[in-house]
């Protein structure tokens, strides 16, 4: 069954990786969902969030092909609650002056941030679980929407309360 | 106080550390330092072909007969893409290799320089790893990270690119005794729980089979291999690339499997229980119809490679670890099958479909050629070939008798390896007699290393199976095209102008018109070597003794029945005990 799986690679912070992990799901015919990479706390590592579409056995090929490569460190996949996930997005839409409240009032209540504001646009800031922010798009296409940008889906493993 | 060196000579002391005895090498303007550094240098020796292709097929014929990485060297742009059919080709057989290659100075990448190509990227796909080099510190632990990967774990091939302001410019030589690879440390041992649950499957099955591949000769497991077999009493078949892990006679082989393998080992897999799978990675040509591949079976599969188990098959029980290693725990754990019911039946299949041709005096049958050869020869020759139906059928007639005796392309199917990789085992070899056994369209396609046996006196014996076609390919086009010869005849078609269909004149009995070039021994005569052509039987053997007498290469143009087929056959895509048996006694 075709599913999102979100994968963590910890990678070698070295020139040429991201064309290797990226050559790898199109050499395959495996498509890449969202792909968010940065160095972590150790400078000599990088952390890949790559979600990627596809069903159990190809999920497997992926999760090996990427331990296969040399410069990979680690490779974990997060599954059902383990984990907790964010994305951020801008999203620029129109002010019809009348409607402004209304906007604000949105950007509220979904936790946004105005971080632009011009005769003609808003400029909102969101960060949120991916499916969140899908809603917000829908909440926001009335305002008209000129782009967004978003980051693509980071996560880390959620450690149990104790 | 050491003294800075060159980084062209970092590298060369870095080979040698690395107890590199050969560098095939083919020089152009960025790597000039890197020649000049070889030059007079008594601790490697430097080969020259005619073509860079030639230098990484036999860098790979090097490794595949010595198991160390063989090293080839080529210049920037189009020097580094002549080697890429090489890389490619020793990455799909798992070869260790180390390709070097010039690059334009670090101030020119990304400008288009002259001679510039993007050959990390390139190779990016068909290499195990590869390298930039950007900083001359890097060099001395690159070279020493590369034959690392390339020789661990699944071997394959590592590129390392130099720029030419690194091979010129200085550093201190440290080099490192020994390399630790967070991201790579291949599994050797297999999980001991899995070993004994293999043995206690073996031990239930009531029609097991053996099923080995490259893998066998990559860990040098033949010995390992062989006291498994012989423990247990398991029939055994091995992939083009296990030929020659265990002795072709031995009575309980059963030949190769799949397109052009045995009826038997294709049968055997096809109805047996248990199939223990070792150093294969199930290749479609393998494996025909995935889905009627060994139906009642449970499969164990032992490999190095985690990618390499459940890809193309499901598996009962996969063991991640070295051959050598776990068949050595698996022969202390197992005991004789009972299995000779099964044995039997095997034998029915055997008796019934013999591997055979039709004999006859009137023309040279391509199989009569490699038999002669293996006769006369005691099966002892090195035996490379390039790729068509003359490669199967050296497969299916050749009796090996050794690990690393058979050099072939088998992952790539590349036309135009066997000269060149026969070249590299005759130098890992020398005291080998070496063939390489060729179709007359593979060898043009690197006939140029003609010239390397010349210039080194490496005697190599190339035996042309001359049917004047592309024989593998026309034979798909008898069988499925009906017979449309398109693109697959190489005699001159006597055109008036080259967009003239061809006039057909070789299906007249008019054998004037029914010219072919080049005519080989001419060719053998201008490079040098010794030319002989053979179109009657009754010269075969005669022709091939002379070879042997002679000291240097040989050419002989064995014009073979250019209508011959191998058989048997499963077409591509059907299940492998579809098979088509015509031709067959
Ligand atoms: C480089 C390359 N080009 C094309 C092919 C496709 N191909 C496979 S076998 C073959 C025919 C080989 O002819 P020849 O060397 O005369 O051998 P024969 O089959 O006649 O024994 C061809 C064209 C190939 N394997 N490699
Ligand atoms: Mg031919």
């Amino acid at each position: 069954m075709l599913q999102d799986h979100i994968i963590s690679v910890t990678v070698e912070n070295k020139f040429g990786v991201l064309a290797r992990i990226a050559g790898l799901f199109s050499s395959r015919g495996y498509n890449i969902k969202s792909l968010s990479v940065a160095e972590t706390e150790d400078p000599t590592c990088s952390r890949m969030t790559i979600v990627v579409n596809a069903d159990e056995k190809i999920l497997e090929q992926i999760k090996k092909q990427l331990n296969k490569l040399i410069d990979t460190i680690k490779v974990q996949e997060f599954t059902n609650t383990s984990y907790l996930d964010r994305e951020l997005m801008l999203i620029k839409v129109n002010t019809d002056p009348k409607k402004r409240t209304d906007l604000f009032q949105i950007v509220e209540v979904l936790n946004g941030k105005i971080i632009n504001m011009t005769r003609k646009s808003i400029t909102i800031e969101i960060t949120a679980a991916s499916d969140i922010l899908e809603n917000v798009i829908k909440m926001l296409q009335p305002f008209g929407i000129i782009e967004t940008v978003r980051t693509g889906k980071i996560a880390i493993s959620r450690d149990a309360v104790d | 106080m050491k003294n800075k060196m060159s980084g062209a000579k970092i590298l060369i002391d870095a080979l040698v550390n690395e107890k590199a005895e050969y560098i095939f090498g083919y020089i152009g303007g960025q790597v000039i330092p890197i020649f000049d550094e070889l030059f007079g240098r008594k601790d490697i020796t430097m080969i020259v072909p005619r073509h860079e292709q030639g230098a990484a097929h036999a860098a790979d014929g090097y490794a595949r007969v010595t198991g160390r990485p063989g090293v080839c060297l080529a210049t920037s742009g189009p020097g580094a893409t002549n080697l890429v059919t090489g890389i490619a080709n020793a990455y799909m057989d798992s070869i260790p290799m180390i390709a070097i290659t010039g690059q334009v100075p670090t101030t020119l990448i990304g400008n288009d320089a002259f001679q510039e190509a993007d050959i990390t990227g390139i190779t990016r796909p068909i290499t195990k790893h590869n390298y930039l080099v950007k900083n001359i510190d890097d060099l001395a632990d690159i070279v020493k990270e590369a034959f690392y990967i390339a020789a661990s774990g699944r071997p394959g091939p590592v590129l390392i690119d130099l720029p030419s302001d690194i091979s010129k410019g200085e550093a201190y030589f440290n080099y490192k005794d020994s390399i630790n690879l967070r991201g790579y440390k291949p599994n050797y041992t297999g999980n001991p729980r899995q070993i004994k649950n293999a043995a206690a499957m073996i031990k239930q099955a009531k029609k097991p089979v053996i099923f080995s591949g490259g893998g066998i000769l990559h860990s040098n497991a033949s010995e390992e291999l062989l006291k498994f077999v012989e423990k247990t009493g398991i029939p055994i078949t091995t992939s083009l690339m296990g030929m020659g892990s265990i002795p072709s006679i031995h009575p309980l082989f059963l030949g190769m499997p799949g397109m052009h393998g045995t009826y038997y080992a294709n049968m055997a897999i096809t109805h047996c229980d248990l199939l223990v799978a070792i150093g294969v990675r199930f290749d479609d040509r393998v494996t025909g119809k995935i889905k009627e591949f060994a139906p009642h079976a449970q499969i164990i599969h032992i490999d190095i490679d985690p990618t390499s188990v459940s890809k193309n098959i499901e598996v009962t029980l996969p063991i991640v670890g070295d051959a050598k290693n776990i068949l050595g725990q698996l022969v202390s754990l197992c005991e004789k099958s009972d299995c000779s019911i099964w044995l039997d039946e095997i034998d029915k299949w055997k008796k019934s479909h013999k591997l055979t041709y039709h004999e006859t005096d009137h023309v040279i049958k391509p199989q009569f050629v490699i038999e002669s050869i293996d006769k006369i020869t005691g099966g002892e020759a090195i035996i490379a070939t390039e790729v068509g139906q003359h490669q199967m059928w050296t497969a299916q007639f050749f009796k090996f008798k050794y690990p690393r005796q058979f050099i072939t392309s088998g992952g790539l199917g590349t036309m135009g390896f066997g000269l060149p990789a026969a070249i590299g085992a005759q130098i890992a070899a020398p005291d080998k007699i070496v063939f390489d056994i060729a179709g007359d369209g593979s060898i043009q396609m690197n006939s140029q290393e003609l010239a390397t046996c010349v210039n080194y006196n490496i005697p190599v014996k190339i035996a042309i199976l001359n049917n004047n076609y592309l024989g593998m390919v026309r034979q798909w086009q008898e069988l499925f095209y009906s017979s449309r010869y398109s693109g697959t005849c190489l005699r001159i078609c006597s055109h008036e102008k080259y967009h003239d269909k061809c006039n057909k004149a070789c299906e007249s009995d008019n054998k004037e018109k029914q010219k072919y070039t080049p005519d080989f021994v001419k060719l053998a005569d201008a490079y040098g070597a010794l030319g002989i052509r053979i179109t009657e039987k009754k010269d075969v053997e005669g022709a091939i003794k002379k070879a042997l007498a002679y000291q240097g290469p040989v050419v002989m143009d064995f014009h073979t029945d250019q209508q011959e087929n191998v058989m048997p056959m499963v077409p591509a895509g059907a299940p492998i005990n579809q098979m088509l048996i015509t031709g067959i006694a």
